[in-house]
């Protein structure tokens, strides 16, 4: 008994000293837990770093520069030190005619280049199917890719030689036909066809072969029994390819809408030369800012406009995003 | 009976429908080179021609003369062509490096800040600062200005890219990713010996699309350098063009010795023919990369 009561502070003792270990040895497992969590991490972090380290720099950082628009911006002020204004250069941007201008143009161009461009990728992608067993629909196909690896630059100098009012090809045949020549570069209303035709010629390869790919990934077994059914190509297309390529045509058609208060800065700017006379159907919000950046000079007026951008087209990219991730989640940014 | 001869009709009718389809497309095929040809055959005309008939589709007399005119003093297209080669190499495989640990990091499910990082990255392709903070902040900010790397860095990491290359590294198997593991090879020997040997087709095409990037590029360019030692390859083609229209709008310039039009178009194929061609050599790679792109 008397043993018994000894031992009791003995066992108690034993015992803290034991939950104490393990207290102990239980930090040491977190700390050791945490040590490996960081050994299998680090070198994923370490790969991940320069690229991080970029996208701060190039990415982030510009964007507190946004605050521009509220600010009368002066070089030697610098961001910071250059004076808040408020909302001035929103409501002297709006006041303009440039500002509904260059809204309209640029979600104008870029919504006849959706409709244009998915009609005709499409119509090429499904006759393209219809022969893409022949040898040469490998040569069709690098022929209608070859305008995407052809730079603005080098479209701009074709485009002039088509179009240029005296040695331009479509003048001289104008002229040969009996017809007067045309003014292209001072009429502004020719440049929405222009610029539709031009987007076309550049994009049309590169979309076709995206249905094309769509096509192809269609399970065959489909066709064959639609064959034995005795269903023609055109049946086929209609009633088996279209309906089955809706999923892919309605997320790129909304990805686009997402990016259609983007517009193709080396389309709007170097195919219709940079003319004053041709703004008003070709002056988009890129080639805006551009200009009020390189030429005018208006910092104030043109931040203002990148921002309404920023803005408006980051809530196009969420919206759309939002309703593709509700069809295919894979497909979605986010 | 009817059976037969309706069969005939059916083949002969598919037979049109494929002739049709082959005419159609023969005619599209030949408008997306037509305007290049316009190109080439005007480099190869005699000025005077050009002047009195037009810009041509065949040349009506062939010359080499607008060839041999700037290949007199090739200075400056040659330096045009180094700073393009130099600007092409180091940003598309630096971008290529840099954008492929990225990826590889993303792509690993049990990477504990992933998601975080996903969508840092991410997050640029939905939203950014616009023209202007960036360009003040280029030449204010890094002091880029008329420097080489302003061809370079701007483009170093496409978040699209980055995307493409995530997708397909997260397909690798992870067993054998694990073996070696097991063995004792850490992340960036795994990656180096194991993912990047096993990758070549999207590491190709990637590749490929930063070479377009930058060898097409003038956009930098035009925004960042005055200093003509250093104009790449399309900004040079640009201001040639800007410029020969100047001259030519101005009679007085425009001495009769200066062949204008077909030196400009010369200059067009010297400049770009020679990429276009490789390029098309090598778009099916393109075309894989496009049709993984497209389906995911």
């Amino acid at each position: 008994m008397l043993e018994l009561t000894k031992s009791q502070p003995a066992q108690a003792e034993a015992r803290t000293r034991r939950e104490r270990f393990r207290a102990t040895s239980d930090r040491s497992t977190t700390r050791s837990r945490r040590r490996r969590e960081l050994q299998q991490n680090l070198p994923w972090m370490l790969m991940a770093a320069p690229a991080a380290v970029w996208i701060l720099i190039f990415s982030y950082v510009p964007m507190f520069g946004l605050i521009i628009a509220f600010k009368d911006y002066r070089n030697n002020l610098g961001m910071w030190g250059s004076e808040w204004v408020g909302l001035r250069n929103f409501t002297y941007l709006f006041a303009t005619k440039a500002a509904r201008e260059i809204t309209f143009n640029t979600l104008f161009m870029n919504g006849l280049f959706i409709i244009t461009t998915l009609i005709v990728s499409l119509t090429v992608a499904l006759l393209m199917y219809q022969i893409h067993h022949h040898p040469l629909a490998r040569l069709y196909q690098s022929a209608l890719f070859f305008p995407y690896f052809i730079s603005y630059v080098i479209v701009s100098a074709f485009v002039f030689g088509f179009l240029s009012t005296d040695a331009g090809l479509v003048n001289r045949m104008l002229v040969s036909w009996g017809f007067e020549k045309l003014q292209w570069y001072s009429t502004p209303e020719y440049w929405r066809p222009i610029l539709t035709l031009v987007n076309l010629w550049k994009g049309v390869g590169f979309w076709s072969i995206v249905y094309f790919a769509g096509i192809l990934a269609i399970n065959p077994e489909y066709y064959e029994a639609a064959k034995v059914d005795g269903a023609t190509g055109w049946q086929q297309a209609l009633y088996i390819t279209l309906p089955l390529l809706v999923p892919l045509i309605v997320i790129n058609v909304l990805l686009s809408i997402g990016r259609i208060f983007y517009a193709d800065f080396g389309l709007f700017y170097q195919v219709p030369r940079d003319q004053g006379l041709l703004y008003a159907t070709t002056n988009v919000i890129d080639t805006y800012v551009f200009r009020a950046l390189r030429t005018t000079g208006d910092i104030g007026m043109a931040s203002a406009a990148g921002f309404y951008q920023a803005i408006v087209g980051f809530l196009l990219v969420l919206g759309s995003n939002l309703i593709v991730r509700r069809i295919d989640p894979d497909k979605s940014l986010f | 009976m009817r059976d037969i001869y309706s069969n005939r009709f059916y083949r002969i009718r598919s037979q049109l429908t494929q002739t049709c389809i082959h005419v159609l497309f023969a005619l599209v095929g030949l408008a997306c080179i037509l305007p290049l040809l316009l190109i080439l055959s005007s480099s190869f005309s005699e000025e005077a021609d050009i002047a009195r008939y037009g810009y041509p589709l065949v040349p009506r007399h062939w010359t080499t003369f607008a060839y041999e005119y700037i290949l007199k003093v090739p200075s400056q297209i040659l330096r045009s062509y180094g700073v393009t080669t130099f600007v092409t190499v180091v940003g598309s495989a630096i971008g290529l490096l840099l954008m492929s640990l990225l990826a590889y990091a993303l792509s690993r499910s049990r990477f504990k800040y992933r998601k975080q990082l996903s969508f840092y990255v991410f997050f640029t392709m939905l939203f950014n600062g616009g023209l202007i903070p960036w360009y003040i902040w280029v030449t204010q900010g890094l002091h880029l200005k008329d420097k080489v790397e302003a061809l370079i860095l701007p483009y170093l990491i496409v978040p699209w890219f980055v995307l493409l290359l995530r997708t397909y590294f997260a397909q690798l198997p992870e067993e054998l990713l694990d073996s070696a593991r097991v063995d004792g090879a850490g992340e960036w020997r795994i990656f180096f010996q194991f993912v990047v040997p096993l990758s070549t087709p999207p590491l190709a095409t990637v590749g490929l699309f930063c070479i377009l990037m930058y060898w097409n590029d003038w956009w930098l360019a035009l925004l960042f350098i005055n200093e003509p030692k250093l104009q790449p390859l399309q900004y040079m083609l640009y201001t040639i063009l800007t410029n020969a229209r100047a001259m030519a709008a101005n009679p007085m310039t425009t001495g009769m010795s200066t062949p204008i039009a077909t030196v400009r178009m010369a200059m067009a194929v010297l400049a770009t023919g020679p990429a276009a061609l490789a390029f098309l050599l090598v778009q099916r790679y393109f075309i894989k990369g496009i049709t993984v792109g497209a389906l995911k």
